[in-house]
C-alpha cells in the first residue's frame, strides 16, 4: 500500500503523462482518420489509392517498429523534436488507420437510399456527405471508435519503453528505489484500468445520447 | 464500391474532366511528397556504400535470419498456446456452472483490459522470467482472452434452431457443442481468428523491448554499429518491408478465407465474421 502513498507524485506524473499522450494522439488520430476516410470514398482515384495504401500499411505495421522508425529514424533527417511529440505522431498515425476503417464501415451502414435521395435533391458530393450521410454514420461509429481509442490508450505503454514519461515507465524509478515490484505493477495496472474504463464510460455516455436505437 | 456510387452520380463529361484535374493535382502533390522524402534520403547520405555494406556480410545476414527465426518461433508458440487458452476460456464462459463461468469471465475481461506490454514487463521484471517465455506468456494471456471472446460470440451466433434441434435429438451438451455448434462457429469465425493471429504476430515485436533477440533487435544491433556509419535508415528500409509483408500476407489470407466462407453453404446458419482485428475491451455497448 505504501508504494502508492510514498510515491504518489511519481505515479501522478506517469498517469498524467499517459493521459496527455492519449489525448493528443487521439485528436491526431481522429483528424487523420477522418481525412483518410474521406480520401477513401472520394471520386478522385489517386486520393483513393493514397488512403488505401495508408490504411493497409499502417494496419499491418507492428507499433514497436513504427516507434523504432519514428523515434530513432526521424532525427537522422535533422528533425529533432521532444520524444513526446514523436510518440504522439507514431501513436496518432497508427490509430488513424483503425479510425479510418471504423468510419468507412460506419458510412457503409447508412442505407443507400439516403445518399441517393440527397443526390436527387441536387446536393453536391460535399453536401450529401456532410449533411446527410456523415451525421447518420456518426451514430453507428461511436462503439468502434471507442474501442480504437481504448486500444490507443493501452498502446501508449510502448512509449514508456522508449523513455517518454508515462505510467509503465514509473516501474523503473520505483524498482531503483527498492520498492516492492509486484505492488508497483499492481498500481500501474490500476492506473491503466482507470484510463480505459474512463474512455469506455465516456463512449457509453455518447452512445446513450447519440447512438442508434436498434 | 456501392457506397461510393450512392454518394455521387455517374459523372458526366464536365465532372469527369474536373475529377481528372483533381486527380492530376493530387497525384502531383503525392509524387512531390515522395520526391521530397527521396531527396531527404539522398541529402542525408543514406545510400552511401558504407551504410549498405553490412548487408553483404554473411554474419549479418545470418544475424537477421536468426532474428526472423526467433520472431517466427515466438509467434508460433504464442499462436498455438493462445488458441488453446482461448478454447479453454471459451469453454469456461459457456459452462453451465456459475462459478466456472464467473471465474473465466473475470480472467478474460482482466487480461483484455491490460496493455499487453504491462503484462510482458510484469512477467519479465517482477517474476524474473527469461525473455522468450515472458513474451510468449504475455501474448498468450492477451490473445487467448480475445480469442475466447471470438469463440464464444461465434458459438452464440449460430442460429438458435441448430442448438434446439440437436438437443431435441437427445444429444448431450458435449455432443451438441462438438458436433453441431463448434464446427459451424469455427468456420464462420476463422477470418476473425486469423486476424487476431495477425495482432499476435505484430505484437511479437514487443520482445524487442525486453531484449528478446528477435528481428527488430537484430536490426537495432546492426543500426547502432559505428563501423558502418550508423546505418539506421537502411536497416529500417530492409526490416519494415519484411515485417509488414508478413502481416499483410496473413491479413490477406484472413480476407480470402472470409470471402470463401461467405460463399460456402456450410456457414448458412451463422454470419461470417469480418476479418478485423478483435476489438479490445471494456466493451462499449
Amino acid at each position: 500500500m505504501n508504494v502508492l502513498t510514498d510515491n504518489f507524485s511519481t505515479f501522478g506524473d506517469g498517469f498524467l503523462g499517459t493521459v496527455e499522450l492519449t489525448v493528443y494522439a487521439s485528436v491526431l488520430a481522429l483528424v487523420l482518420g477522418f481525412l483518410m476516410a474521406s480520401f477513401r470514398v472520394a471520386p478522385v482515384g489517386s486520393l483513393r489509392v493514397f488512403g488505401t495504401v495508408w490504411v493497409t500499411v499502417l494496419r499491418n505495421t507492428p507499433l514497436t517498429l513504427l516507434f523504432f522508425a519514428v523515434l530513432l529514424g526521424l532525427p537522422r533527417f535533422g528533425l529533432v523534436l521532444p520524444f513526446k511529440v514523436f510518440a504522439v505522431l507514431a501513436l496518432g498515425c497508427y490509430t488513424s488507420a483503425f479510425i479510418c476503417e471504423a468510419l468507412r464501415a460506419g458510412i457503409n451502414t447508412v442505407p443507400r437510399g439516403q445518399g441517393e435521395a440527397a443526390r436527387s435533391l441536387g446536393m453536391s458530393f460535399g453536401q450529401s456527405l456532410g449533411l446527410v450521410v456523415l451525421p447518420q454514420a456518426f451514430r453507428s461509429v461511436i462503439p468502434p471508435v471507442g474501442s480504437a481509442l481504448i486500444a490507443l490508450a493501452k498502446n501508449s505503454a510502448i512509449a514508456g519503453a522508449f523513455s517518454v514519461t508515462e505510467l509503465l515507465g514509473t516501474y523503473r524509478t520505483l524498482s531503483e528505489l527498492g520498492y516492492n515490484i509486484v505492488w508497483t505493477f499492481v498500481w500501474i495496472a490500476v492506473g491503466y484500468l482507470i484510463i480505459t474504463l474512463a474512455i469506455s464510460a465516456l463512449f457509453n455516455a455518447l452512445e446513450r445520447k447519440w447512438g442508434v436505437a436498434r | 464500391m456501392t457506397t461510393a456510387n450512392a454518394l455521387y452520380d455517374v459523372p458526366g463529361p464536365k465532372t469527369r474532366k474536373r475529377h481528372r484535374l483533381y486527380g492530376i493535382a493530387s497525384t502531383v502533390v503525392i509524387l512531390a511528397l515522395l520526391g521530397w522524402i527521396l531527396y531527404l534520403l539522398f541529402d542525408t547520405d543514406q545510400f552511401t556504400y558504407t551504410k549498405w555494406m553490412p548487408f553483404e556480410y554473411k554474419g549479418i545476414q545470418e544475424l537477421l535470419l536468426r532474428g526472423l527465426g526467433n520472431t517466427l518461433k515466438a509467434f508460433g508458440l504464442a499462436a498455438v498456446l493462445s488458441l488453446a487458452l482461448g478454447t479453454l476460456l471459451a469453454v469456461g464462459r459457456l459452462s453451465d456452472h456459475r462459478p466456472v463461468r464467473w471465474l473465466s469471465t473475470v480472467v478474460v475481461e482482466f487480461f483484455r483490459a491490460m496493455p499487453v506490454l504491462v503484462m510482458i514487463f510484469f512477467i519479465f521484471v517482477a517474476l524474473k522470467v527469461q525473455p522468450l517465455p515472458a513474451l510468449v506468456v504475455g501474448l498468450t494471456l492477451y490473445n487467448g482472452s480475445v480469442l475466447a471472446e471470438v469463440f464464444r460470440s461465434g458459438v452464440n451466433s449460430v442460429e438458435r434452431g441448430q442448438r434446439e434441434a440437436a438437443f431435441a435429438l437427445g444429444m448431450r451438451k458435449v455432443h451438441v457443442m462438438s458436433y453441431v455448434l463448434v464446427p459451424q462457429a469455427v468456420r464462420a469465425m476463422l477470418p476473425a481468428i486469423i486476424s487476431q493471429l495477425v495482432v499476435a504476430l505484430k505484437d511479437t515485436s514487443l520482445g524487442y523491448l525486453i531484449t528478446y533477440e528477435e528481428f527488430l533487435h537484430a536490426g537495432k544491433l546492426i543500426a547502432s554499429n559505428l563501423d558502418y556509419d550508423l546505418p539506421f535508415i537502411p536497416v529500417v528500409m530492409v526490416i519494415s518491408p519484411i515485417y509488414i509483408g508478413m502481416c499483410m500476407l496473413l491479413s490477406w489470407f484472413a480476407g480470402w478465407v472470409s470471402r470463401r466462407e461467405q460463399r460456402s453453404p456450410k456457414t448458412g446458419a451463422v454470419d461470417v465474421a469480418p476479418a478485423e482485428p478483435g476489438t479490445l475491451l471494456p466493451r462499449v455497448q
